[in-house]
């Protein structure tokens, strides 16, 4: 699918410091990045290696500290809300922890109706906007007549996340970066869930970035997979070339790591 | 014959929301896990485990409510006892409970040494500083974390190291049972090797008698347990030894769910994993039949009608289906022939 | 938000802290409808009346009289007329007449008068006795005498006709009046203060006034303070730097030295208590301002906040309704603290003077003030100042209760 010789969203030497001093920290260090239009990609690697940092900076809530990013071929201009609210029309996420994700103040309802609102479907009759999340949520397993009027602590924790993919099957966005969008649903209704993904992804030719740890994932989804270690990419390609023949010692590890049902664990090596 | 720590008959809580409504979490759940052993719980998310977890300490506070059953842990019945009495005598000390998602709600503006002291202060009124900080070292080290993470603010620590921390402020007081609600889902496959590492070690030191550990990750769970229990809509619908449980499942949502592990193998990307369509019932209004009959591709018409009970299959196995074990065989195996 | 409520009134501290304030409350509002006097009307000619009830003699005169026969009437009647000076003088003569220390008490009445009749002679003479003492002496022992002798005493009034005094009425020792149906009668629980008021009545105007001063400061300020924080803290940058600089620069300059002298440059014209409540709001925000900022910086990266930019909101949107919500129960403990500092701030500035120049209602502080010039602490009228000292003290007492009990289930050490 990467036959278009634009990339639709690419970084160049993007890099993020947090902190100064001695408490200085390089969360993202030089990254290059071209995503081209409808491709799938994974980013993989070990906690604190900046994959949550390079998705914010990506999605404009993070500013970078060096670097450009251009989207659809022209520098990214995001200095005004107004912009910024532009760019979001095209971009959207599912953020990592779904516990923070949500306004405790507000009931789940509104979640969805401002993704309705957003494309333009504020005039629309009550019992339309309804049926739209209804659609929604059954896409992601959930009835959406049991969890209105809910508030966000009335859900389980894969409730909650689910929801937030639910967001997406409204919003229908060019890219989606999704932050370990799965990690609190049970494998059964995370294989529905990323079949309805991808159904809607070869719909609207909808961009992907996974990031996860779940490299069963990652391999299962993605067209190119990262592996992101201490801010840089130290390996990437295809998903069968880096999860089936990697060549860094740091992909190495992490594939021993991961918990098999066919071969031993090996405890021992951490 | 090792002595059952844990001991749940027939328990049934359930939530009252705003509007009065009850929602039937947990269903009549029975479970014993003995001294030494580990139990995994899995299934479908929402279906009631963090639910069944928060039951099991028998500790209530609105809007969750008790309905029936019986809970003794480690000989002592604590299902008629007060919501204060358990807190100052159950918790911690007979059973203990890492949420899930609990290494994120640590208030950001306290050090790590500040929680400990606040749980060993609820229980040993008359303990100093000094001691405490003894105390909390010398269990951080046996633990493999080194003591300086105890002068640490939450922020400061790295996703894994957090989830370590918030284990060892768990098992302070040395239960006999701990539970754990994914206490890996959000780390990575190094951090969580860490944290089962610990908890194995854990168990292997005595240091904790049983363990109850709920999580989505299938493969994780087959490695760290001894027998799982699959639920599915705040009922059982299969328990057994965990190796039985992922390959040879008997119950038809554990067959779903079992074929659905992803793990990174070759022709993975080929394979059609097993999603069942649908959605689980309302817990509002259970159905009056099997609550898997909805999704269940060898639905009959009684099975919406009966109110299947779990059906023993030896071995220690059970599944809650009305068609008979062979029968269930009989089906997967012309399925997979069909493949 | 019923559930949270529930949760604050499960809190020891708070309900403790809140009975108090409600107590204070109910007593500021309840007492005029009983006691309907304006608070500052004059009722004594003369200073500091100690606290009792005030019966009026005149009218004890006109009441029926009954005879009641009781023991202790006389000795009681000596004791309260003999003073504690006169009673250590006829010690020294008792002593000076030879009798043993150990048996003489002074506070036992009826020992010490017979020991006196027995022993006291005018016409010995004590070595080393002046002229005077010894005049004293006699004066005294007249007194005494006087005080035993069984004689009524005699009212008599001029004859309007005559011009001539006129026995009226005899009241003999045995004679009393029922209480009740003497017309005129006060009662002072707290006396009268320098100006002959009723200091209970007036205690409890100024405790409302006070309040009032403390709920406008506090109002006043938890709104600056919270509306540049908010602003400070989520939309950063320039606008950070510039209400930085200014809340930095209100850091340096104590506050409440500026509160002095802005009041003092307002002049004694000016200084209503409204005026004094605004001074005070518009100079304490700083705190309230930089808490709420450092608040938010925690707050407007968490994912919900990103959630909100994502959908579409605007600026206003996300303070008011993924912001605000978050930070309420903090900015509400803020204003219970500010209003209860406002209060102690009012009593600071009337005590220095600078306080509200009122000539209709009274405040805490303006009545430590008068107490204070008139001396009242040197003369040992404590009801002028310690009910004033311990009502400030409740009410900032049970502010910090009610603030401590909400920090507990606002900030447990876990939060879910
Ligand atoms: N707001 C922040 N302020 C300071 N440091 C930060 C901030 N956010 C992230 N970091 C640091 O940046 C580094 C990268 O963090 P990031 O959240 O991107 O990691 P991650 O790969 O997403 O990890 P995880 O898998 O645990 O989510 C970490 O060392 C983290 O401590
Ligand atoms: N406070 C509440 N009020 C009403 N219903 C609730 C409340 N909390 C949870 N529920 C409902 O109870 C059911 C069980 O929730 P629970 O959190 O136990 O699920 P879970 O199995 O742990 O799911 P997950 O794997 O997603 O964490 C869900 O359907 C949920 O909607
Ligand atoms: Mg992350
Ligand atoms: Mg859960």
């Amino acid at each position: 699918m990467t036959t278009l010789t634009q990339p639709l969203l690419s970084a160049r030497g993007v890099t993020k410091v947090f902190g100064f001093g001695r408490q200085k920290n390089t969360a993202v260090d030089n990254v290059d990045l071209d995503l081209y239009e409808g491709e799938v990609i994974s980013i993989v690697g070990e906690s604190g290696s900046g994959k949550t940092t390079i998705s914010k900076i990506l999605l404009g809530l993070l500013t970078e500290t060096s670097g450009e990013i251009y989207f659809q071929g022209a520098k990214r201009d995001i200095r005004s809300h107004a912009k910024k609210q532009e760019y979001w029309k095209n971009i959207q996420a599912i953020f990592q922890d779904p516990f923070s994700s949500y306004n405790i103040f507000n009931k789940i309802d509104s979640v969805l109706l401002d993704c309705i609102n957003m494309r333009g479907g504020r005039s629309l009759p009550r019992e339309k906007k309804v049926e739209m999340m209804s659609e929604a949520c059954s896409f992601v397993n959930l009835k959406f007549e049991e969890l209105t009027n809910k508030y966000p602590f009335e859900l389980s924790g894969g409730q909650m996340q689910r929801l937030m993919i639910a967001r997406i099957f409204l919003l229908k966005p060019k890219i989606l970066l999704a932050d370990e969008p799965t990690s609190m649903i049970d494998a059964c209704s995370r294989a529905t869930i990323l079949d309805e993904l991808m159904h809607l992804r070869r719909e609207i030719g909808m961009t992907i970035i996974f990031i996860t740890h779940d490299i069963g994932l990652a391999y299962y989804v993605s067209d190119k997979v990262y592996i992101m270690e201490k801010g840089k990419f130290v390996e990437s390609g295809s998903a069968d070339s880096v999860i089936l023949h990697p060549k860094e010692p740091y992909t190495r590890r992490l594939l021993n790591d991961v918990p098999k049902i066919y071969e031993e664990w090996d405890l021992t090596t951490v | 014959m090792a002595n059952t720590m844990l001991e749940v008959k027939e328990l049934s809580t359930k939530y009252i929301t705003r509007f009065r409504e009850d929602v039937y979490a947990v269903d009549r759940v029975s479970l014993a896990v003995k001294e030494g052993r580990s139990l995994g719980i899995a299934g479908e998310s929402g279906c009631g485990k963090s639910t069944l977890a928060l039951s099991l300490m028998g500790y209530y506070f609105p809007p969750l409510h008790y309905t029936s059953g019986e809970i003794i842990i480690n000989g002592k019945n604590i299902s008629g006892m007060k919501p204060d009495d358990v807190r100052k005598s159950i918790l911690g000390r007979e059973i203990a409970y890492i949420p899930q998602a609990a290494m994120n709600a640590l208030n950001p503006t306290r050090k790590i040494i500040h929680f400990i002291e606040d749980v060993i202060m609820e229980h040993e009124v008359y303990a100093t500083k000094k001691d405490i900080y003894e105390r909390a070292k010398k269990l951080f080290e046996t633990l493999g974390l080194p003591a300086e993470v105890l002068q640490k603010y939450p922020v400061e620590l790295s996703g894994g190291m957090k989830q370590r921390t918030v284990i060892a402020i768990s098992v302070l007081l040395l239960p006999k049972v701990l539970i754990a609600d994914e206490p890996s889902s959000a780390l990575d496959v190094t951090s969580q090797k860490m944290v089962i590492k610990m908890l194995r070690h854990l168990m292997e030191a005595g240091m904790i008698s049983s363990m109850i550990f709920i999580t989505h990750e299938l493969p994780l769970l087959y490695n760290v347990v001894d027998d799982i229990m699959v639920m599915y809509a705040g009922q059982i619908v299969e328990t057994g030894a965990s190796r039985e449980m992922v390959f040879d499942p008997i119950h038809p949502y554990s067959k779903g769910l079992m074929g659905s592990i992803i793990v990174p193998e070759q022709g993975l990307r080929d394979v059609k994993l097993t999603a069942i369509p649908g959605v689980p019932p309302n817990l509002k209004k259970p159905p009056a039949g099997c609550r898997f009959a909805e999704r269940c591709r060898f639905v009959r018409p009684e099975c919406l009608v009966t109110n299947v009970s779990l059906r023993q299959a030896g071995d220690g196995r059970a599944y809650r289906c009305i068609l008979p074990e062979a029968e269930l065989r009989e089906a997967y195996a012309r399925e997979e022939h069909k493949k | 938000m019923k559930h949270i409520i529930q949760q604050v009134f499960h809190s020891g501290k708070f309900v403790f802290g809140f009975s108090i304030f409600a107590t204070i409350l109910l007593i500021v509002i309840f007492y005029p409808l009983f006691v309907p006097d304006p608070p500052l009307t004059i009722l004594g000619q003369g200073t500091f009346f100690p606290p009792g009830i005030y019966v009026s003699v005149y009218d004890s005169l006109s009441a029926t009289s009954y005879t009641l026969n009781l023991d202790e009437a006389a000795a009681k009647r000596i004791a309260s007329k003999l003073s504690q000076e006169d009673r250590q003088a006829v010690k020294e003569w008792l002593i000076a007449a030879g009798i043993p220390e150990a048996e003489i008490d002074p506070a036992n009445t009826e020992q010490l008068l017979d020991q006196w009749f027995a022993n006291y002679d005018s016409k010995k003479n004590v070595p080393g006795m002046t002229n005077a003492k010894r005049n004293y002496y006699i004066r005294l022992n007249n007194a005494l005498k006087g005080l035993l002798s069984p004689d009524a005493a005699t009212v008599s009034q001029t004859n309007p006709q005559t011009g001539e005094m006129e026995q009226i009425d005899t009241i003999n020792q045995t004679d009393y009046v029922n209480v009740s149906e003497v017309a005129n009668l006060r009662l002072l629980p707290l006396g009268t203060d320098n100006f002959g008021r009723d200091i209970l009545t007036e205690l409890i105007a100024a405790t409302r006034v006070s309040l009032q001063i403390g709920f406008v400061a506090g109002i006043i300020a938890t709104l600056i303070g919270l509306t540049l924080g908010l602003l400070a803290g989520y939309v950063g940058g320039v606008v950070d730097d510039a209400i930085m600089f200014v809340t930095n620069l209100f850091t340096v300059i104590p506050t409440f030295v500026l509160l002095i002298l802005i009041s003092f440059s307002i002049g004694q014209e000016q200084r209503g208590a409204f005026t004094i409540a605004v001074v005070i709001g518009l100079t304490s925000w700083v705190w309230t301002a930089r808490a709420v900022r450092s608040q938010v910086i925690s707050l407007r990266n968490r994912d919900h906040v990103n959630l909100s930019k994502l959908s579409g909101h605007s600026i206003v949107h996300i303070i008011l309704s993924d912001i605000l919500p978050y930070i309420a129960s903090y900015v509400i403990m803020a204003l219970i603290l500010q209003i209860s500092s406002g209060i102690l701030a009012e009593a600071g500035l009337s005590i220095l003077g600078l306080g509200p120049r009122t000539t209709e209602v009274p405040t805490l502080g303006l009545m430590i003030n008068w107490a204070m010039i008139y001396q009242a602490h040197i003369l040992g009228n404590w009801w002028a100042y310690m009910p004033v000292l311990v009502t400030i003290a409740l009410i900032t007492f049970s502010m910090n209760l009610m603030n401590t009990g909400m920090d507990q289930v606002f900030n447990p050490a876990l939060r879910d």
